[in-house]
Order: structure tokens, then C-alpha cells, then sequence
């Protein structure tokens, strides 16, 4: 162990002094738990299993801090439009803090709770206390321990049994100040039957800066969540975002997770499934220049007849590397599970890497488990058939390139969101000979 | 239009094509049978620009150009279509984008305009119900989870967007049943002109029943080694192409 103090424990004092939740016994012990856990573990290294392809030791030395309230942010509407969609309800997070100016909440059904978790940990909502932490376990790694002792603020979202949201909510995260630590904790409540539509986004008008954000996801009985991550982080930035999802029976839950921002950002997304639980778990990866991109899932088949699917890609160019990490574990009782996990990455020049590794791990006898990976180039069939179209080779590598990337930008079917991805994809790709007005 | 001269082709330092000679004037249908390994794909794929051949003799020229100069892209520019056998499946690229990128490209080297948008979708539509093709197909990936049927009225859906000069289909004819063979054939006989040209490489004489040839040639161990009229396709299909080979074995 180190005897020099790990600069957020020294900084951790002051922090939690201000922490919403004070009152709140359970979250106190939680609190105390994590930060007794991570002044023991630290952060990650690249020692556990699970974070061997990647290694954060950097964050020790740069001592990013939180900001300890909310400040009135500066923030161009023109830039923000951009990330903020239209036609959804719409939380902004700001340096780790709720800001209710830049949020849009009209028009929600009275029934339906979308508060900042700050606002309703002040107001000890009890469902906060038997929901939270049920969807994730602190021991897990060093970023939840974290996230439990820091979180300075996040969305609490509770949606009753049967209620059927047509229009989105977006949580959308800002980091503005440079240096920044942002710490944010979501908890999303679906009840039985009830079907909505979350969306992530994470950006920064700072350039460097840590974002620490977890999502706990308890969707309830044959209820249906369509989850998006949207991460465009700025370029110094460092990112840890964990989704942590609780699938009861019946319960369908797809998930799309787009990488794109940040120089060492890293994903979980965890589910676990209760009998005939769907999930479909799609990724895309983008990485360029030096960007370290990683990409962690993990599918729990704990009971019978659950179904899931995985299909999750990934573009490296320049020096960029990409990590794609993904456990389906099936239960000895999770007879007649149907599993299949495909991860494809293309390597656009000889330095980027991708490391990729599918663990399956089964305890039942009467499964179907498939998986497979892939590790190269464009496909040169298909290079010639577009040439044999009359397209040159450039624009026919670029095409390629991009349809790669697009099948997965796709799979988007929230409208406004689906244009902000592809803005985004467009804007990292070589465009030459790709036509935006025809997509 | 096309004139081939003692064309050797290598592939893997193997001699697959060893000496053809093949005269293809505008308006004609050439069909190019043979059983399988005869070289009737190399022929096709070598003519289209296909990387991974060796020419080691001979000529193409096309329209007085030297076809295998060219890379594929000019090829098709230039008027040179092929009908693949295995149509390539291409993911998050839709149908009709394919077919925009490839019209402009070649409305482009020609100096045209791009086509209006409006004018193509009107053209695109009365192409794609004349192939009693659904519309939707449009909006879908090129070619992805489209059954043998639907791939290969996809290839004659492109031809007759682009409007080629010479028409080479590879195979056209093989995974089709009846009906699916009957609406390619009709695309193709709706394409006849007096300034196009085709050569139908297949392994079945049954296509020929439906585009009628003016010309059969036999490929066998990378020689034309019978050439006749459509009732030569009649004599193969009731004879097979053992007599052919045995002949030319004991000539």
C-alpha cells in the first residue's frame, strides 16, 4: 500500500461535509462502507481481471476535485442544443449538480416521479432507500466505491406499474469546469408492465476532467426499458459510466451504448435476468488519436428461459485502442437460456488494437450459447462489389467504413437521437464521397 | 464492343484461363456455359476487374479501350456491369443509397448533373415494380437477409438504374426457382437493345429458354472449345458436356 494519501480520500473530508443525504442513515452507512472500501482497493489496476486491458493509475496523480455546489453554468444554448434532444423530458447535470434552469420537465404524468436524486434524498423519498444499491454491489471495483462515497447528486427516476411513457427521458450530463471531478448517481425505477425510454448523454465544454457516473436500472415484471449511452466526453477527459441493471421476470430490456469521447472512457453495463428476461446489449466504439476505449458487459442468466443478445463493434484508428470485454454467466438452474454475443472490430491503421474477450461461463446442461469475434480489415469483396458500381476505392473504403459503424446508429429509434448520433459518427469519420443528405 | 484475344489468366501461378477468343458485337446475347471449374467465373470476374487474377497473355478491348488497364470503377463507368453471382450483403448501407452513389458517379464522369432527387426516386420506384420488387427493399441494406431470389433482383434492379453497355451476369440463373427466374429473365429481355450486349455465364441451360442467346459458347479447362448457336445450349442440355470434353481430350 501506498503511504502517500490517495489525493480523493485527502480532498474527501471537505467533500462529504456538503454530500446531500446527511440525514439519511442508510446512505450514511453506504457512504461510510465505500469510502472505508476504497481507502483500502483505490481505484482499479490492471491486477484484477477485469480491468487488464486497461489501466487508470493516471487519475491518482491527476487529482481532478469535485465542486462542491451548484453554480449558475455558463452554458451557449446553440451548444447545448445540440445534446439536448427536442421531444423528451430532460435532466441536466452540470459539474455533478442538478440544474433545474436547463432542465425540461413539462408535461409529465403526474404519477411519474423524474426529481434530481440531491432533491429527493433531502426529502427521504423512502423508495430510494429499498431501491438503491440493489442493482449494484460496491465490492464490485474500485469506480462503485467511489461512486457510493462521492456522488454529489443524479436522477431519481420512478415510474409506476402500467405507465407507458411515449417520449423519452434524458439525463444529460455536462462537465464545464476544467479539472472537474463529477460524481453522479442515477436510480431508475420501472414498475410491472411499465415501459419507458432513458437516455444518457455525457459531454464537457471543459476539456479535462473525471466523470464518475452510475446508473442503477430496477426494471419490475414484464416491464420494457430501451436504454441509450451516449458518450462524447471531451478529450482529455476520463470517464467511468456503469449501468447496473435488474431485469425481474418477463422484464425486455435493449440497451445501446455509443463510445465516442474521452481519452481513457470506460463502460459497464451490467444486467441481471430473472425467468424469461430479454436483453439485447448493442455497442459501438469509436476511438482515434490516443483514445483508450473499454467496454465491459456483463449478462447474469440467473433463472430459465432467458434470452439475451449482444452485438457490439468497434472503429480504432491512428494509435487508439479498444477493449471489449463481455461475461455471460448462465446459472445451473437457467435451463433453456439463449445467449449470443458478437463483437466485430475494424482496425483502420497498423497501431490501433483491439483486445477483445468473450467469457462464457455455463452452469446449465440445456442452453444455446453462441459468441463470436472478429479483428480485421474491411472486407475486400465487399470494396470491389461498390467498385464494380462505379464507386472509386476511397470513397468505397469510407462507405464501408461508415456502414460499419452505422448498422449500430441504426438500431436508433428515437429520431432526435438517432441524428445526434450520426452527427457524431460523421464528424469522426473520413467523409470523403459520403453523402449526408442521402443517409 | 468487346473483343478478347488469346487471354491467359494465372491465379495462384494456376492456369485457369488458357487462350479464349471472344468477338461480342453491340445487340448480341453471348452465353458462356461449361461445368463448374471450367473458368466461367474467372472470365466474368477478370473482364469486371476482379483483384486476385494474373493476366499472362492476350487482350480485352472494349469499345478500342484495353478493358484490363482499367481499374473497376472506370470499368463500370464505362459501361461494364456485373451481375455477381453472390451478391455482397452491405450493412448499414441502404439500397437506395448505393444506387444514388452509383448513378452520380456515373453521371459524373460522363459530365452530367447529379440526378434531381425527385426525378431519381420516380425512376428508382418504376424500376423496382417492373421487378415486382417491394418497395421497402429501397430503405433496407444492400442485399442483407434478402433471400437468393431477392439478391439477384437486386443485381438486374442495378443494371437497370445504370443503363450498362455490356452486361456480364455471373450465375444469374442458380438458387432461382421458376417464378423468381421468370421476373429476372423478363428484367433482362426488357434491357435488350441494339447497343447493348450480354454475356450469361451458366452452368443450366434452362435460363436460355427464357433470354434467348444468339450465341453458345462451351468453357472447359479454360478453353472455348465449342462455340454454336442457341441450339447448342438444346444439344448440352440433353447430352451433358462429357461428349464435348471427351472430344476435345481425343481430338
Amino acid at each position: 500500500m501506498s503511504t502517500v494519501l490517495n489525493p480523493y480520500l485527502a480532498a474527501y473530508p471537505a467533500l462529504s461535509a456538503v454530500l446531500p443525504g446527511q440525514s439519511l442513515a442508510w446512505l450514511q452507512d453506504i457512504r461510510a462502507e465505500a469510502c472505508a472500501r476504497f481507502a483500502s482497493h483505490g481505484f482499479p489496476t490492471p491486477r484484477e481481471e477485469d480491468w487488464r486491458y486497461s489501466n487508470v493509475s493516471a487519475l491518482d496523480k491527476k487529482n481532478f476535485a469535485p465542486v462542491l455546489a451548484a453554480a449558475t453554468p455558463v452554458i451557449d444554448a446553440e451548444w447545448l442544443r445540440q445534446y439536448q434532444l427536442a421531444d423528451a423530458w430532460s435532466l441536466v447535470l452540470v459539474d455533478g449538480h442538478f440544474c433545474a434552469a436547463l432542465s425540461q420537465l413539462h408535461g409529465l404524468p403526474a404519477t411519474v416521479q423524474v426529481v434530481g436524486m440531491a432533491e429527493a434524498l433531502q426529502e427521504a423519498d423512502e423508495r430510494l432507500a429499498s431501491y438503491f444499491g440493489t442493482a449494484v454491489n460496491s465490492a464490485e471495483h474500485g469506480f462503485i466505491a467511489f461512486n457510493n462515497a462521492c456522488f454529489t447528486d443524479g436522477v431519481f427516476v420512478h415510474i409506476p406499474a402500467q405507465v407507458v411513457l411515449d417520449k423519452p427521458i434524458q439525463c444529460l450530463h455536462i462537465v464545464t469546469q476544467e479539472g472537474a471531478l463529477a460524481t453522479t448517481r442515477n436510480l431508475l425505477v420501472l414498475g410491472d408492465q411499465a415501459a419507458a425510454q432513458w437516455v444518457e448523454t455525457f459531454v464537457g465544454t471543459a476539456v479535462g476532467y473525471l466523470s464518475v457516473a452510475v446508473t442503477e436500472a430496477v426494471v419490475g415484471q414484464n416491464a420494457s426499458l430501451t436504454a441509450y449511452k451516449v458518450q462524447c466526453e471531451s478529450e482529455q477527459a476520463y470517464h467511468f459510466g456503469g449501468l447496473y441493471i435488474k431485469q425481474a421476470r418477463d422484464a425486455r430490456c435493449n440497451h445501446h451504448n455509443f463510445a465516442f469521447g474521452g481519452l481513457l472512457a470506460r463502460s459497464d453495463i451490467h444486467t441481471d435476468l430473472a425467468q424469461a428476461a430479454e436483453c439485447e446489449l448493442n455497442g459501438l466504439y469509436l476511438g482515434g488519436k490516443r483514445q483508450h476505449i473499454d467496454n465491459h458487459t456483463r449478462i447474469n442468466h440467473n433463472q430459465p428461459y432467458g434470452i439475451s443478445r449482444e452485438t457490439y463493434k468497434g472503429v480504432l484508428a491512428d494509435r487508439a485502442r479498444g477493449v471489449f470485454q463481455g461475461r455471460v454467466v448462465v446459472a445451473e438452474n437457467a435451463q433453456k437460456t439463449d445467449s449470443t454475443m458478437n463483437n466485430r472490430n475494424l482496425l483502420l491503421s497498423a497501431d490501433a488494437e483491439a483486445d477483445t474477450k468473450p467469457q462464457l461461463e455455463i452452469y446449465a446442461d440445456d442452453v444455446k450459447c453462441g459468441h463470436g469475434v472478429t479483428v480485421g480489415q474491411l472486407d475486400e469483396k465487399s470494396v470491389f462489389y461498390l467498385q464494380s458500381r462505379c464507386i472509386d476505392e476511397e470513397t468505397a473504403r469510407n462507405m464501408l467504413t461508415f456502414a460499419f459503424a452505422n448498422e449500430m446508429v441504426d438500431k436508433v429509434k428515437v429520431k432526435a437521437l438517432h441524428e445526434l448520433v450520426l452527427a457524431q459518427v460523421l464528424a469522426r469519420f473520413p467523409q470523403q464521397g459520403i453523402n449526408q443528405d442521402w443517409l | 464492343m468487346l473483343s478478347i484475344k488469346d487471354l491467359t489468366v494465372n491465379v495462384n501461378d494456376k492456369k485457369i484461363l488458357k487462350g479464349i477468343n471472344l468477338e461480342i458485337k453491340a445487340g448480341e446475347i453471348h452465353a458462356i456455359m461449361g461445368p463448374n471449374g471450367s473458368g466461367k467465373s474467372t472470365l466474368s470476374h477478370i473482364l469486371s476487374g476482379k483483384s486476385g487474377y494474373e493476366v499472362t497473355g492476350g487482350s480485352a478491348t472494349y469499345q478500342g479501350k484495353d478493358l484490363l488497364a482499367m481499374p473497376p470503377e472506370i470499368r463500370a463507368r464505362e459501361g461494364v456491369f456485373l451481375a455477381f453471382q453472390y451478391p455482397v450483403e452491405i450493412p448499414g448501407v441502404s439500397n437506395v443509397y448505393l444506387l444514388k452513389a452509383a448513378l452520380n458517379a456515373v453521371r459524373k464522369y460522363n459530365g452530367d448533373d447529379e440526378v434531381d432527387a425527385m426525378d431519381f426516386l420516380t425512376l428508382v420506384k418504376a424500376k423496382v415494380k417492373a421487378l415486382e420488387m417491394d418497395e421497402k427493399f429501397l430503405y433496407r441494406a444492400v442485399n442483407e437477409g434478402f433471400s437468393g431470389g431477392e439478391k439477384k433482383r437486386n443485381e438486374i434492379l442495378q443494371m437497370a438504374i445504370l443503363e450498362p453497355k455490356l452486361c456480364i451476369l455471373d450465375e444469374t440463373d442458380s438458387g432461382l426457382d421458376i417464378d423468381a427466374l421468370k421476373i429476372v429473365a423478363d428484367g433482362v429481355n426488357s434491357l435488350r437493345s441494339p447497343d447493348r450486349a450480354f454475356i450469361m455465364v451458366t452452368h443450366y441451360q434452362r435460363l436460355l429458354d427464357y433470354i434467348k442467346p444468339d450465341f453458345v459458347h462451351v468453357l472447359a479447362h479454360g478453353q472455348i472449345i465449342k462455340s454454336g448457336g442457341p441450339e447448342l445450349a438444346l444439344e448440352l442440355e440433353e447430352k451433358g458436356y462429357g461428349w464435348l470434353e471427351e472430344g476435345q481430350v481425343t481430338a
